[in-house]
């Protein structure tokens, strides 16, 4: 079964090979791991698809969540989620087959974002379903390459987690607020939501 | 305190000052130069191993034995990959140690440099947490951190690599001191409902047994302890690790549990209906097969570290929280309880199952140990290598108080002995310190002994010798058809080697000697060698089986 965890951790080097060789040493099956920067330049997040039950799944989170490195660790079991995963994919595409290939990507909702004499570059967003029907559905015309993202994950607004961040992370993160400019934008957008 | 003008190096000793260290143990080096240097006339008292094992060993023995954290520095490539094992063994028993290493000048990093290693990625799997200094502005900050997190929460290693530009560069601005850990907070709310819980739990029990581990000693809730299994007549078993965490003289207590525990203990826990665990992390050395484990009882488990509630055992009462806190918290809520038919059954099984081994002609290890008990008034810090004399040690020597064993329970790592002893003696210079040691283990460090020549650090080293690696043969014999493969020793004099390197050597191979050699080797002033000749092919019992429950052991072929 696949778990969605989210994790925020500190913009430093080494964090991710902290984390993937926690994972790899306990056996965790990761699926797929995105990282990426945040609203606060100190901080990134980790959308981590991980397989295996719930029991893994909690010594999973518990595993991240004691990591030094770690800020906050919120699992997304049971949490109503937008999930979104980008392809790049680029698909055979010679002028008997082109109208083809294109018309699946309208139906889609993809985008021809590159495209040469024999073959196009799709560019295709959404829930893994769709990516894994999309694929499927263009097979028969040839994939040459293909690129995805893994997953992104968010909870739908009416069903946001409590996140447990900790004393010490609240502290830190209104000390860094305090420091630059720039992050107070963070508690702002904060009071918005 | 004025730290502008001085450099990385002066800043760092400036730093270890304030953090109360007054003893680090370690080994030069091209990257540590500017360290060495600042050395030169500071306070701190430097010991020199033979080598970086040794002396992470050393502050492992020093943490463990006096409650403080322990000081390694060591160069950087060579130094600190001999580091690893002495991380991994402070790692799986939660000693909090802080490593310093040298790393290579920031600008070759990368490029396979001399004496370049990975240190950080490396170490990252054997440390609570590790970084990286290369401006000489981030060390006040990192060292401090350090020093917090290997103390603080489930104490660990934690490893601190400095590039040599950062240790020769001068701090031009007061460097900023303030920590920053957003993602580490080792203050813990006890939840009031999990106690509830746990005390409803507790009081519910008929055959209640306490399994106190290492946490108890780790949090000092040693005391604590005692006030509520005297309140509630809980009898008491320990880890390896918790040994001393109540007098095995007491008559609640039943011993060491799991593979090589006393048959009383395993029985207790087999029947008990009810298991309360404080600061152990059911290790399968304790639980034996996990499936069988306790099958009659609720389980609840005090733990300060949430990744160990539920990762082995599944539990029915979890209690995230220091030990002592717990404990603390708990008393008022455990109601007054004299027991009658539990305590009857212990009785029992102690009366019928006691520790004991066949006497004969030749020395057994088992009556060494217990003599030098005897001797030291079951009151001496003990260090241990790993194998058979660790177990005989952990069965024979009665604890008394916690501190007193420095073995490596986790890791099981042979060779610690030597040098975890010499740390534990520069730590605890008014106490009688022993390195009780196997042969395969002592050789393993004894070069290590040169250096508790060089300081004048007073250890007995009692080895029991038998000419095998002494628990893999058990194995061997018991598992693999007495087929031997590869465990012979065919050691040295022991006795000449210390003569050699300048301690005093003293052999024993009659019964009759025993006795006096002990008495000598305690009544001499400096270190001493004393090489026991045991009982070649003596086994540890009771003995659980890989993959047995824990009422399945085997009881030898006792007398």
């Amino acid at each position: 079964m696949k778990h969605v965890i989210s994790a925020l951790v500190q913009n430093q080097p080494g964090v991710l090979s902290h984390i993937s060789g926690m994972f790899s040493a306990r056996g965790f099956n990761i699926d797929s791991l995105v990282v990426g920067r945040t609203e606060d330049p100190s901080l990134s997040r980790m959308t981590i698809a991980v397989l295996g039950d719930d029991r893994v799944l909690e010594q999973a989170v518990k595993q991240l969540a004691k990591l030094v490195c770690v800020v906050d660790v919120t699992d997304y079991k049971d949490v109503p989620c937008v999930n979104r995963d980008l392809m790049m994919v680029r698909v055979a595409a010679p002028e008997s087959t082109r109208g083809r290939v294109l018309e699946l990507v309208n139906l889609f909702r993809g985008r021809a974002v590159d495209i040469s004499h024999d073959s196009i570059i799709v560019e295709l967003a959404g829930p893994e379903s769709k990516i894994e029907a999309f694929i499927e559905m263009t097979r028969p015309y040839g994939i040459i390459e293909l690129a995805r993202t893994g997953i992104l994950s968010m909870p739908r607004g009416l069903h946001r987690p409590k996140t447990h961040e900790s004393s010490a992370a609240a502290k830190s993160k209104a000390k860094r607020a305090r420091r630059s400019p720039a992050k107070r934008r963070i508690k702002k957008t904060a009071r918005r939501r | 305190m004025g730290l502008v003008g001085l450099n990385g190096a002066q800043m760092l000793h400036q730093l270890l000052l304030d953090q109360g260290v007054e003893v680090m143990f370690g080994f030069p080096g091209g990257t540590v130069l500017p360290i060495f240097d600042a050395l030169y006339e500071t306070p701190i008292h430097f010991v020199l191993s033979r080598h970086e094992q040794g002396a992470i060993h050393m502050a492992d023995g020093y943490a463990r034995s006096t409650g403080r954290v322990g000081v390694v520095l060591a160069t950087s490539g060579p130094g600190a990959t001999n580091l690893v094992t002495g991380l991994a063994t402070a790692n799986m028993d939660s000693v909090p140690l802080v490593a310093i290493t040298g790393q290579v000048r920031s600008s070759l990093m990368g490029n396979d440099a001399f004496q370049e290693a990975d240190t950080r990625g490396i170490t990252r799997p054997v440390t609570k947490h590790n970084s990286l200094v290369a401006d000489v502005a981030d060390l006040g900050r990192v060292i401090r951190e350090a020093f917090y997190i290997a103390r603080t929460g489930r104490p660990g290693p934690v490893l601190v690599d400095i590039t040599v530009d950062a240790a020769a560069a001068v701090v031009g601005a007061p460097p900023d001191l303030e920590m920053d850990l957003p993602g580490y907070d080792p203050a813990i709310r006890i939840n009031p409902a999990e106690i509830s819980a746990a005390a409803d739990a507790i009081n519910a029990a008929r055959r209640p047994v306490l399994m106190a581990g290492g946490g108890v000693i780790q949090a000092r809730a040693s005391k604590a302890l005692g006030r509520l299994i005297v309140k509630a007549d809980i009898p008491v078993t320990t880890t390896l690790m918790g040994l001393g965490s109540i007098d095995e003289q007491d008559r609640l207590a039943l011993g060491m549990l799991g593979m090589h525990g006393t048959a009383t203990a395993n029985y207790a826990v087999q029947e008990c209906d009810c298991l309360i665990s404080i600061g152990a992390r059911f290790d399968d050395r304790v639980t034996g097969r996990l499936e069988t484990f306790a099958p009659h009882a609720k389980i609840v488990h005090v733990d300060i570290d949430p990744t160990s509630i539920g990762k082995n055992v599944s539990v029915d009462v979890g209690v995230l929280g220091d030990a002592k806190d717990v404990v603390n918290r708990l008393l008022p809520k455990i109601r007054k309880t004299t027991r009658r038919a539990w305590p009857k059954k212990i009785r029992d099984w102690r009366a019928r199952h006691p520790l004991t081994y066949k006497r004969s002609g030749s020395i057994k290890p088992q009556e060494v140990i217990a003599r030098l008990g005897e001797l030291t008034d079951h009151d001496a810090i003990v260090a241990t290598g790993v194998g058979q004399h660790q177990m005989w040690a952990a069965q024979y020597y009665r604890w008394r108080r916690p501190r007193q064993i420095v073995t490596s329970g986790g890791l099981g790592t042979m060779g610690f002995g030597v040098p975890a002893a010499i740390g534990a003696a520069i730590g605890n210079p008014r106490r009688t310190v022993i390195d009780i040691d196997g042969d395969g283990s002592f050789a393993m460090t004894m070069v290590e002994v040169l250096t508790a020549v060089r300081y004048d650090v007073p250890v007995k080293f009692i080895v029991l010798n038998n000419g095998y690696l002494g628990m893999v043969r058990q194995w061997q014999e018991l598992f693999f058809d007495r087929r031997y493969s590869s465990v012979t020793t065919a050691s040295p004099s022991f006795a000449g080697v210390a003569e050699a390197f300048g301690a005093r050597g003293i052999t024993v191979d009659s019964r009759r000697h025993l006795d006096g050699a002990l008495r000598d080797a305690l009544a001499h002033k400096g270190p001493v060698v004393v090489d026991v000749h045991v009982e070649a092919e003596e086994n540890v019992y009771p003995m659980v089986a890989a993959g047995k429950g824990l009422h399945e052991m085997q009881l030898g072929k006792l007398a």
